[in-house]
């Protein structure tokens, strides 16, 4: 198996992700996006745990799915709170900071 | 022991395999971020997921597969369709879930993607994996409570923060 085909893969999905991130207007779909971009992260990370035969690639994947789960817990309340305050979860309407 | 032959066979197979889950998760990858339903969108999410579920089973991880499963497939995906339907978001077909800014992600993506793979093909080529033993949870286990045991100590105090946060910010009051 070439380590590149894995690496390949997890860069394509990645590049999704960053496409979803920018592209969609709601805010559910913008944090699907996010857990494609950390879940290439991860493939990208045990695949090099396993290239070097380490387990530290795996215990840094442990870690980040800990997280990722934590930002979907924070960034779900978050949306809730937006559209309690606007009746939308319309991004593109969340716009008080822009200059 | 195998034999030269049944070496070749098992690594045709292995491509075989990979293949067909790497085009699966291709083609749900894509169908998350275009679909126009966002339910239609979670379901592809939990094909992705389970794709890198299986991938984790080929890189010999079985540990991770399992959470990979348990925390992606069994808690976030169902976080976020409950967050849909909180939301009220439009279930159901709907054409009015981009943005105007399509043109350009899809040129910022393709160039991450282009920059990304020349990159890897120029440093890793056609360099191959090793023969990976498979990782036994107890060895994970063992590596967390004695090498990371101060990371994991503060993964978890974030964890308790997050659970907090999310309780104080979404609270009706």
């Amino acid at each position: 198996m070439h380590l590149n085909a894995f690496l390949l893969l997890a860069a394509f999905l990645f590049c999704t992700g960053v496409y979803g991130a920018l592209a969609r207007k709601n805010a559910v779909l913008v944090l699907m996006s996010i857990e494609l971009i950390l879940n290439a992260v991860n493939v990208n990370l045990v695949a090099f745990g396993a290239f070097q035969r380490s387990i530290v690639g795996h215990i840094f994947a442990l870690f980040v799915v800990a997280i990722a789960a934590a930002e979907v817990g924070v960034g779900l309340a978050i949306v809730l709170l937006i559209y309690r305050n606007r009746h939308s979860i319309d991004l593109t309407e969340v716009d008080l900071m822009k200059g | 022991m195998l034999t030269a032959a049944a070496s070749t066979d098992l690594n045709t197979v292995e491509y075989v395999v990979f293949g067909v889950i790497a085009a699966s998760m291709a083609i749900a990858a894509i169908r998350v971020v275009t679909a126009k339903n966002i339910v239609h969108a979670a379901l592809y999410l939990v094909v992705v997921l389970a794709g890198v579920a299986a991938l984790y089973v080929m890189l010999a991880a079985e540990f991770i597969a399992v959470v990979q499963v348990l925390v992606y497939i069994g808690a976030i995906v169902v976080l976020l369709l409950f967050g849909t339907m909180l939301t009220r978001a439009p279930i159901g077909t709907t054409s009015d879930l981009d943005n105007e800014q399509r043109g350009v992600s899809l040129v910022v993506s393709l160039f991450l993607l282009g920059v990304l793979g020349w990159t890897l093909t120029k440093a890793f080529g056609w360099s191959h994996m090793p023969e990976t033993p498979v990782q036994r949870t107890a060895d994970v286990g063992n590596s967390i409570f004695q090498s990371f045991v101060i990371p994991f100590e503060v993964v978890s105090i974030l964890l308790l923060a997050a659970l907090v946060g999310a309780v104080v910010i979404a609270r009706r009051d």
